[in-house]
């Protein structure tokens, strides 16, 4: 997942003079509505029907969770968010809010939505959002974003869990089906993030982050994109046909993959020269359609389930 | 004799606490409704209109 929120109306604020605004910042909220959406589909998905109050409820626990991972990077990465353009503007290196303001808010929101999550469905979606917390502040935030260029493939399985623990929320369980769902988004991010990354080449390595195209070169990341595509494309359109898929979604998925594995292959067949003469016309338009791809594949499998509630989803 | 003359941080200030106000009210009426709905087994309704007709017959 990605976060490219500025917050340019705060400016004029004086340094050390937190606005509301600056602490809603620090939960990343772009990165917010990905979680939300893709967690309410993991739950409507499920076979087990919610009390309306109590779904809205576990959303939200959900997305105060995610909020407060990003709070705790935005804690932790303070430095190389500084160094960094797309990110320098953010509340700490911005010097409108205090690191340990940040920690605690992070902290506080952390055990307060994984309780009240647990409280309002059960403990194995508590206990999946607090190793999710986990899993993105200390695996990803803490150890591989600054040590491995498969930062980005091992910690975006963080991003890939909210669909799972939306299911678990609804069913008590983890089925296949959310598993699949993780599987998607978890096989979205590499290509995703690493499209951004051809674009915005100094950014990371100003910072010093490991990134594929600082470690293994600009070239073995336009391959890396190609072949997770092609990996993701396969495991997109096999969902097609398993509980969650049906016709519908399976038409999405094929146009939708068609389009990306052709990005992608544009994207392998391009040179630096070519790619700087347009200004990463091609990379830019792949990140886009990026983040159409992923909400158009949840949208389809709520569109399925909707269906399904009327005995027309699916391929029953 | 007036205490402090209006400053600009205090109307910061004042957007800020307003925000932490409302987070506060919300808290509540989240908990409340959570409350109700696992209390009554998601039939508000229906239990409410249960006690009235306990009330009625006395």
């Amino acid at each position: 997942m990605t976060d490219l929120s500025t917050n340019s109306t705060l400016e004029t604020t004086q340094p050390g003079e937190a606005q509301f605004g600056d602490y809603f910042a620090l939960l990343k909220p772009r990165v917010m509505t990905l979680v939300v959406f893709t967690a309410l589909v993991g739950l409507l998905a499920a076979p087990v029907p919610v009390h309306p109050f109590i779904g809205f409820c576990a959303i939200l626990f959900i997305a105060v969770g995610g909020g407060a991972s990003g709070a705790l990077n935005m804690w932790w990465d303070a430095d190389i968010d500084q160094v960094m353009k797309r990110t320098a503007k953010r509340p700490i290196p911005a010097g409108r809010v205090e690191p340990g303001e940040a920690l605690g808010l992070g902290l506080a929101l952390s055990a307060f939505s994984c309780v009240f999550l647990g409280l309002a469905t059960n403990w194995l979606a508590g206990g999946l959002l607090a190793f999710t917390i986990f899993f993105y502040v200390v695996i990803y935030t803490m150890w591989l974003k600054r040590s491995t260029p498969q930062n980005i493939v091992i910690g975006g399985a963080a991003g890939a869990f909210p669909p799972m623990i939306g299911w678990a929320a609804a069913t008590g369980s983890v089925g296949i089906e959310a598993v699949l769902m993780f599987c998607l988004t978890f096989m979205w991010t590499p290509p995703h993030f690493w499209a951004l990354a051809l674009f915005m080449r100094s950014d990371y390595d100003d910072a010093g982050v490991p990134m594929l195209t600082v470690t293994h070169g600009r070239r073995s990341t336009r391959v890396h994109i190609l072949v997770y595509t092609v990996l993701l494309a396969a495991l997109a359109i096999g969902t097609g046909f398993t509980s969650i898929g049906g016709p519908v979604y399976l038409a999405v998925a094929v146009v939708l993959n068609g389009l990306f594995l052709k990005g992608a292959w544009e994207i392998f067949r391009r040179d630096e020269d070519a790619s700087e003469a347009d200004n990463f016309k091609t990379e830019k338009a792949f990140f886009k359609l990026s983040l159409l791809y992923l909400f158009a594949h949840f949208g389809a499998i709520l569109l399925e389930a909707g269906l399904a509630r009327f005995g027309l989803g699916g391929w029953a | 004799m007036s205490i402090s003359k209006q400053h600009d941080l205090h109307k910061r200030r004042f957007g800020r606490n307003v925000g932490v106000g409302l987070l506060l009210v919300s808290f509540i009426v989240i908990v409340f409704g959570m409350t109700m709905v696992k209390v009554t087994g998601g039939d508000i309704s229906g239990a409410l209109q249960g006690d009235r007709g306990e009330q009625d017959g006395g």
